[in-house]
């Protein structure tokens, strides 16, 4: 119960955050928000680090396939929200 | 779990060790979460977009380093490795290779794609959590149904708003058959009697998987309904999904970088959701059901238009711009459709070269997400200060000499204001009324999504230049060019 008041506070406390933060963000850059949060979201992959490291085989499987989505995420992520923010310049 | 724990900690030389690397992993952590929020804070202004992106990258990896510290994972290190980099590699490879070679008018399906993903992950990472723990508690099962049936409908909502948005398999207007909601609320109780049975009996795990697949079923349902024009919301609202869901998966496996991250995202999604609602002045449970205004007036909307509009040429328009010192150009998707991003850009120039003032207008649902347009024109070299939100470009529409519509239709339809009984009324929309003259590019008087006629067109000031975007623009560059000979 202790563990789950500790998590509920950060998750409550990490939406205010989030919300307090995302406001700021302007409809000009919304596009790479959203595939920059698509790469966020990749953080499971720490999750199916842990899945494939426990001997049962079914897990290491879904942690695999956990790993592969995730990674596309981050990989794809991250790099199509560099792309994008590299066109968005300001001429004088 | 606790048994890997235990065998990890034998293999520690000394009994603290374990716990000690168990905090420095947490405090990892905790530097990983606050980097994401400034990655997200540097997000707002595009000069220090790219620096907030590669905190937020640098963040990943080192989550990604500091968990093969993990005692489960390094114990195990010899064995796995190969799992761990397969994986990786493979999902590098593909990942990469999407980012490298998406257009940009096709980012709204990437983003539905890797909102699907997100959402997949969090079902299988919180499905092997379950299936190892011997001990289930109520945190762990409660965490673990909440992330089967976010996840579950994240991975195949999305697939079917990547396929609406692709026009693969199914067409991108709603679809709906007889008994829908019905169906929907019946799923709805099914999968909520499986979570009630999951938690009671924690210890069989055939209702995780049974929840997932009606979840999967249902994800499918809830989206088939929504139109293409609604797709800004529809994605949105699953970004946000795929974030709760990958905070539920936090609490499950007692991680706070999981939690931390899948809130902000599941805010950001939530936000921009919110935003795309009332930019089309309609409620998320409106644009769920797919609901939107018939078009029955179509058939009359001849009639309005008949004798009223003013059909120009490239020539006329190019003589107005002699005269002009402020001119805002006001993009739609039709200006994506036809590729004229770089004429528009190119006409943007050769004005500015004149001494005229050129800005871009772009209503929120401009594209075919939200910030879509900005990309577009961003790719096309247009400068970002000229790139303005609605609320920035209306009140100077009143002191503008020419608007130019391109590709744009029901977001500039005055009806919006004046009548109560439209379908889009109360909807905010560019003022490009207040002009001083408009100039409108566009195929035909078809109407837009909303399948209404447009009162701006038959305006007096109101000039219809008729024809295929992209040659339009390019028509008026020469024209603009010849008069000045």
């Amino acid at each position: 119960m202790e563990i789950f008041v500790g998590v509920s506070t950060v998750f409550v406390l990490a939406m205010f955050v989030g919300w307090m933060v995302i406001t700021k963000v302007p409809p000009l850059l919304h596009t790479p928000l959203m595939s920059g949060t698509n790469a966020v979201s990749g953080i499971t992959i720490i999750g199916a680090m842990i899945a494939v490291a426990t001997p049962d085989e079914l897990s290491t499987i879904l942690g695999f396939i956990g790993i592969v989505l995730a990674t596309i995420n981050v990989v794809g992520g991250f790099t199509v929200t560099h792309r994008m923010l590299g066109m968005f310049k300001k001429r004088d | 779990m606790d048994l890997l724990l235990l065998i990890a900690c034998s293999e520690c030389s000394r009994r603290g060790t374990r716990l000690l690397d168990s905090a420095l992993i947490d405090f990892t952590y905790l530097v990983v979460a606050v980097l994401f929020i400034l990655c997200f804070t540097k997000l707002s202004h595009p000069r220090t977009a790219v620096q907030g992106n590669l905190l937020g990258a640098t963040a990943m990896i080192l989550a990604v380093l500091v968990t093969l510290t993990n005692p489960a994972v390094i114990s195990s290190l010899s064995d796995i490795w190969p799992v761990l980099v397969g994986g990786i590699a493979l999902g590098a490879i593909i990942g990469g290779a999407l980012a490298l070679r998406v257009k940009m008018t096709a980012i709204p399906q990437m983003v539905a794609l890797l909102n699907g993903f997100g959402g997949g992950t969090s079902v299988l990472v919180a499905g092997a959590a379950f299936i190892d723990s011997t001990d289930r508690g109520l945190q762990l099962t409660v965490a673990t149904t909440l992330s089967g049936v976010i996840g579950g409908i994240t991975f195949w909502g999305s697939l079917v708003a990547f396929d609406k948005l692709q026009e693969w398999l199914l067409p991108s207007n709603p679809i709906h058959f007889p008994g829908q909601q019905s169906l929907n609320c019946f799923l709805g109780l099914v999968v909520l009697a499986l979570a009630a049975t999951i938690i009671v009996e924690p210890s069989v795990t055939w209702p995780y998987l049974a929840l997932v697949g009606v979840a999967s079923v249902l994800g499918i349902l809830l989206t088939i309904p929504i139109g293409g024009a609604d797709m800004p919301v529809a994605i949105a609202l699953l970004n946000s999904y795929s974030g709760l869901a990958g905070a539920a998966t936090g609490f499950a496996l007692n991680n706070n970088a999981l939690v931390i991250a899948g809130s902000l995202v599941g805010a950001s999604g939530i936000i921009l959701s919110q935003i795309m609602c009332r930019a089309m002045n309609r409620s998320l449970v409106n644009v769920l059901t797919g609901a939107i205004g018939s078009g029955s007036e179509t058939s009359q909307a001849d009639e309005i238009y008949t004798g009223k509009v003013k059909s120009t040429s490239a020539e006329e328009v190019a003589m107005l711009f002699d005269a002009a010192r402020r001119v805002v150009i006001v993009p739609g998707y039709g200006l994506a459709v036809s590729q004229a991003q770089h004429a528009v850009r190119d006409f943007a120039d050769l004005l500015t070269a004149q001494g005229i003032e050129v800005e871009f207008a772009i209503h929120p649902v401009a594209g075919r997400m939200p910030g879509h347009m900005n990309v577009l024109l961003a790719e096309a070299d247009v400068s970002y200060d000229s790139l303005k939100d609605m609320d920035e470009a209306n009140p100077t529409l009143s002191q503008t000499d020419i608007a130019i519509v391109i590709g744009a239709n029901d977001v500039v339809n005055p009806l919006a204001r004046t009548d109560p009984s439209s379908p889009i009324a109360g909807m905010p929309i560019l003022d490009v009324d207040k002009a001083r003259t408009v100039v409108v590019i566009k195929r035909s008087l078809s109407p837009g999504f909303a399948g209404i006629s447009n009162p701006l067109f038959t305006l007096d000031k109101t000039l219809m230049l008729f024809g295929d975007g992209k040659q339009k623009v390019l028509d008026l560059i020469s024209a603009v060019k010849e008069t000045n000979h």
